[in-house]
């Protein structure tokens, strides 16, 4: 690295590492106000460049919507995909970022959501149809929506801990192909199984509104902007949630666990329980992405869930920055919107991800916005680097 | 559609008709040698997985792509050479001999590559990880999106071009039945199979454990600081760690074109996993382990798509993957490339 090089870097590294002092500093209604206005402008993204209400338009704004190129996908739509895998980066961040433990088969508790909502919800799922008749319901009976929501919850949770609870005990590598075969395991019983629909999956998945039908006034098929709006929510929601969770006693266990097992156990931090818990409350977050999804396609497939995706959640996480909440918004928002806005790159789409990957955990493996204590670790794992016999 | 009148939802999982036990006890015999012939391409490319963990203990997740490259440079030679289907069996031999040295040398500069791309720096850095597998999942997808996008056409014979499709190889041994033991019809291709991957296997474990670089390389996997003390250089061990994972991959791509006859940018990816799982399931950095996951997971899967008609397959791998691990943590024959006696 040529010197004016390193001392660019320096001096960047000087600006951007301020910038959390810089920010704690504050007084408090300023990082109030400011907070409230980030927020407000995130309700605001879906008219990005107009003015509700009138026939004004920002110039400029316009640039960034997905919608402003040739056959471009639908902007509150991309949105809604992007608050959903913030909402999974969330809760895979519990488990990687957090606690330290590699789960390549996250698409399965986001599938276990998606089709408990399917299943449970949807007039037109076998094991409803199955309750129909041996309740002699009506053949529009359903379970409502919003109890839907806590059985989505309750089924990734215990997904979470079934699986957790013999592979926990594994280190980490084989955690990660464990894992992996979860996920694959999920998505094939879906596929051959009579009662998930086989391969066909399951029509008529409800939302707020009720099932699918031209009727719903706020929920529509069309209209992609209240969806995006309750998915937002659900993130802010959560954000907060997993904020008190990472500062609380079990947070600190993590953390703790995932610096270094043995050294915790020593403390009396109970590694096991602790990573069980962190699985659990991943899993549960990824049910609920997943119980959004469904609910706003209304109709759901098993080839959806496939390793690609878990693939591209463990991306999310580690290019943001794993273990910074804020890190793996970024990290999903980008890996979600970029695709979408230069669709005209699309058939080299997977190449240009693949580069990416590379070239960002080359340069910087910490992440884009990585925590602090998190690069204060890698700092100290270079230090121990092997003197290398060149 | 509707699920309505849906029929015992209980046996949904099953289907109308249970497990078919007749069709795998009718011909067991049968079943086991297409399983020990499928096994030895999951451990010719198990080894590579379990040399470079052994070492390094980290999972190369790129390793099926320099599988695939192999199986692709094997059929861009052949077609090269302008082989026709079934030709004398002189010709034939002599093109399956130059097949493997093409596909062990594709294969291994691939694996040197990967090595120097995606992990030589991070390696310096001491990343965790997880980081490394990352960068080898990204490389991985750029392997398989160049071939996508140009070099499958190329090696097909249709130039720079995308090509997506399932591209066919010539059949250069005709695969007849050569032998009948216990019921069992061999055919000569799957003779050749198993057999070259055991030969393969002892010429590994022979290398590791009676050259002067084996020895390099058992010290590495020991203690790589100790190692780096005794002279040992690092990088060369790291980097042959990689070429010989490389060659094993050559070979079970050459197996692999031989016995289906078909490639494709992305048959890296099963193949990758079902070897991985065939790594861990024999015990990683383990080199008989590797063999013995490998002819393994074969015939745990043959068995399975028999009893459930091949909708349950992928299934049977993972869950017998996942007891294994749960009663034997390190798998069946634990780790030990570090070992004295690999």
């Amino acid at each position: 690295m040529t010197e004016a090089l390193r001392q660019f870097n320096e001096r960047r590294r000087h600006v951007l590492g301020g910038m959390g002092d810089r920010w704690r500093a504050l007084p408090r209604w300023q990082r109030w106000l400011t907070l409230l206005a980030g927020v407000a402008f995130l309700y605001y993204l879906p008219f990005l460049g107009d003015i509700p209400g009138t026939n004004l338009i920002i110039p400029g704004l316009d640039w960034f919507r997905t919608d402003s190129i040739d056959g471009g996908a639908n902007w509150a739509g991309v949105l809604f995909v992007c608050a959903l895998y913030v909402l999974v980066a969330i809760g895979l961040n519990v488990v990687i970022g957090l606690a330290g433990l590699l789960d390549l088969g996250y698409v399965g508790f986001y599938a276990v959501g998606a089709y408990s909502v399917a299943l449970f919800g949807s007039a037109e799922s076998p094991v409803v149809g199955a309750l129909q008749e041996q309740f002699g319901f009506s053949q529009d009976w359903a379970i409502a929506w919003a109890i839907c929501i806590p059985i989505a919850l309750a089924f990734s949770l215990v997904a979470g801990v079934l699986l957790g609870w013999p592979t926990l005990r594994l280190r980490g590598d084989y955690l990660a192909i464990v894992t992996l075969g979860f996920g694959e395991i999920i998505r094939i019983v879906a596929k051959n199984s009579g009662w998930a629909g086989e391969a066909q999956g399951v029509p008529g998945i409800p939302g707020p509104e009720g099932p699918p039908s031209p009727d719903n006034k706020v929920f529509g098929l069309l209209d992609i902007k209240p969806w995006y709006w309750l998915a937002l929510s659900v993130v802010l929601v959560m954000v907060l949630l997993v904020r008190r969770l990472e500062h609380s006693r079990v947070g600190r266990s993590w953390l703790a666990i995932r610096e270094d097992e043995d050294a915790a156990a020593v403390m009396g931090v109970y590694p096991f329980k602790f990573k069980l818990w962190a699985f659990a409350i991943g899993a549960a977050l990824g049910g609920f992405s997943g119980l959004l999804f469904a609910s706003r396609s209304a109709f759901i497939q098993p080839e959806t869930f496939n390793v690609q995706l878990s693939i591209l959640f463990v991306a999310m996480v580690v290019v943001g920055g794993s273990g910074n909440m804020a890190g793996v918004a970024v990290g999903a928002f980008l890996l979600a919107y970029l695709p979408e806005r230069f669709r005209d790159f699309s058939e080299y789409r997977v190449l240009a991800f693949g580069l990416a990957l590379v070239l960002i955990m080359l340069l910087r493996p910490q992440g884009l916005l990585p925590s602090r204590r998190r690069t204060r670790e890698l700092q100290d794992r270079a230090k121990e680097a092997p003197a290398n016999v060149a | 559609m509707r699920g309505r009148g849906f029929p015992r939802p209980r046996n949904g999982a099953k289907g109308e008709k249970p497990v078919n036990f007749d069709a795998l006890f009718g011909d067991l015999a049968q079943h086991t040698v297409d399983g020990l012939s499928k096994g030895a391409i999951y451990a010719l490319v198990a080894l590579g997985y379990t040399l470079v963990y052994g070492v390094l203990r980290l999972i190369n997740f790129a390793h099926s792509e320099i599988f695939m490259v192999g199986t692709f440079a094997i059929l861009g030679t052949w077609s090269l050479l302008g082989v026709a289907d079934n030709p004398p069996i002189g010709m034939a031999i002599v093109y399956l001999l130059i097949g493997l040295v093409v596909g062990a040398l594709a294969s291994g500069a691939t694996a040197l590559t990967v090595e120097r791309v995606a992990y030589r720096r991070l390696r310096r850095m001491n990343a965790p990880p997880l980081i490394f597998l990352i960068t080898a999942i990204g490389l991985s997808l750029v392997l398989v999106e160049i071939f996508a996008l140009w070099m499958a056409g190329f090696f097909s014979g249709r130039g720079f071009t995308e090509n997506r499709l399932v591209i066919g190889i010539p059949p250069l041994l005709k695969q007849e039945t050569v032998l009948s033991v216990a019921g069992a019809d061999i055919t000569n291709v799957q003779i050749i199979m198993v057999v070259s991957a055991l030969v393969m296997l002892y010429g590994l474990d022979q290398f590791i454990n009676r050259t002067r670089y084996g020895r390099g390389v058992r010290a590495v996997a020991q203690s790589p600081d100790t190692a780096a003390l005794m002279g040992v250089h690092q990088d060369r061990v790291i980097m042959l760690v990689f070429v010989l994972g490389g060659l094993m991959a050559g070979a079970a791509a050459l197996l692999w074109n031989m016995r289906y006859g078909i490639t494709k940018f992305d048959i890296g990816f099963v193949v990758g996993l079902k070897a991985f799982t065939a790594a861990v399931l024999g015990g990683i950095g383990n080199l008989r382990g590797a063999l013995l996951g490998g002819l393994l997971l074969g015939v745990i899967e043959v068995y399975a798509a028999t009893l459930t008609r091949s909708t349950w397959e992928d299934v049977a791998a993972f869950v017998v993957l996942v007891v294994v691990l749960i009663f034997r943590p390190t798998g069946l024959l634990g780790e030990s490339l570090g070992k004295a006696r690999a």
